[in-house]
């Protein structure tokens, strides 16, 4: 390896996102990668902004989808509708903590920290800070890594609602929240995939 | 050697390669890839079986695999034949005094539909079933005409939409689902597991395997249309 970090862009490469071909920029300029037809960006277009509206949208969805409830139950005659936290608490009281930690990080934390982990790299690339490139990109996968993990909760939701239908005995519906809460995983990944860690880096390339 | 002197060599700057040439089936030539997390250029090379990764920041340049049309080939037909089994047999049954529910797979978003929650009905059935379901059918698709040197119409498209899709298959976090709805339900009521909880099971490892046994920049060099 030569001593100064060669990046593609610093020698005039664009990597086509969906299959990696290094394509000169002054081919890359009319806009399809020659193997696999997608569209070469040297970046990925608007991240910024496209990251910030997405993050927007799931901070304001997150707290419908915390606050109305994710399911409702009717067990005969009477009505209880639960939401995320009271789900919690409830195994908490049951003694299952593990289901408790198992449904408390992966509702409540991890779409948390995706969201506060984002805003903080946008703000990091926006104020073109130089500190920790390295763990700043490591913080960037870790988001992308358990961002799926949050579905869990609409997953258990669908199957509570296929399987008590026991008629007047007991039933249970989808709430409200369920849809919200789906909404913010969507959105927060959607997130993650339209930021583009490799904005971290590009100002360190400039100072050197 | 230096990157620029790795982007001179023959195979450097994305020129086609010749599989023909090629005896092994996954011989491949030293290759100069950016890294997708900080768009440094590093030279991969190594045996198969090796992984590089990125010296500046540490993400996963390239994974280089064994029999990288064999393997994942194998697990996608393994799991279409699972994937069978998961969507025609029982799912999960509770019993509760005298009454027994008896679901499949779809029972669940079918009430979510009849629910009118058409948006959380269809996201789950595309993450659960539909992009798990295309994934394998495309990878057959796309790898039995590459195994006899063929290339499939449509195969760059098609091998596009499943890299795209990747980050949509939740099969596994919908076991942990499961999971939690079992012990949820367990105080209300008896549940049996059926033999598609079994499937599902297997299946989520067999998808993971064939993913992870794809070698997709070696499999890129073979679709490529300007060879």
């Amino acid at each position: 390896m030569s001593a100064k970090p060669t990046s593609a862009k610093s020698l005039g490469l664009v990597s086509c996102h969906d299959c990696r071909l290094l394509v000169p920029a002054a081919q890359a300029g009319h806009g399809r990668c020659p193997r696999c037809g997608a569209g070469l960006h040297a970046r990925k277009p608007n991240s910024i902004a496209r990251a910030w509206a997405l993050l927007l949208a799931a901070a304001i969805m997150y707290v419908p989808a915390n606050v109305l409830p994710m399911t409702v139950t009717s067990a005969l005659g009477t009505v209880q509708a639960d939401t995320i936290m009271s789900g919690v608490i409830y195994f908490i009281h049951s003694g299952s903590w593990e289901i408790a930690a198992v449904i408390f990080i992966a509702s409540i934390f991890v779409p948390l920290a995706k969201l506060a982990i984002l805003i903080f790299l946008l703000v990091s690339v926006q104020l073109r800070w130089r500190w920790r490139p390295k763990d700043r990109t490591v913080l960037y996968r870790m988001t992308e890594l358990v961002g799926r993990w949050s579905m869990v909760d609409v997953y258990v939701v669908t199957i509570l609602v296929a399987l008590v239908k026991l008629g007047a005995v007991a039933s249970i519906e989808a709430g409200p929240a369920a849809v919200f809460f789906a909404t913010v995983v969507v959105l927060t990944m959607l997130a993650a995939e339209s930021f583009d860690p490799r904005i971290i880096w590009d100002v360190i390339e400039e100072d050197s | 050697m230096s990157i620029e002197h790795d982007l001179q060599s023959p195979h450097g700057l994305g020129r086609p390669f010749d599989g023909r040439s090629a005896s092994a089936q996954c011989d491949a030539p030293k290759r100069v890839l950016a890294c997708p997390n900080c768009d440094l250029l590093a030279g991969v090379a190594g045996e198969p079986g090796s992984t590089s990764l990125c010296p500046r920041c540490g993400a996963v340049l390239y994974r280089r695999k064994r029999n990288c049309i064999d393997r994942p080939l194998a697990f996608s037909f393994c799991g279409l034949v699972l994937f069978a089994i998961a969507l025609t047999n029982p799912f999960l049954a509770m019993k509760s005094g005298g009454f027994v529910q008896e679901t499949t797979l779809l029972t669940g978003i079918i009430e979510l539909w009849k629910q009118h929650l058409y948006g959380l009905g269809g996201l789950v059935l595309l993450t659960c079933v539909g992009i798990p379901l295309l994934q394998l059918v495309g990878l057959i698709y796309i790898l039995v005409p590459l195994r006899m040197r063929l290339r499939a119409p449509g195969a760059v498209p098609i091998f596009r939409i499943i890299h795209h899709l990747q980050a949509w298959a939740m099969m596994e976090v919908f076991l942990i689902g499961i999971l939690v709805a079992l012990v949820k339900l367990a105080k209300m009521a008896s549940i049996i597991p059926g033999v598609a909880v079994m499937a599902l099971g297997l299946l989520t490892f067999v998808i993971t395997a064939a993913m992870t046994t794809l070698d997709p920049p070696l499999i890129w060099e073979r679709l490529d249309p300007r060879r």
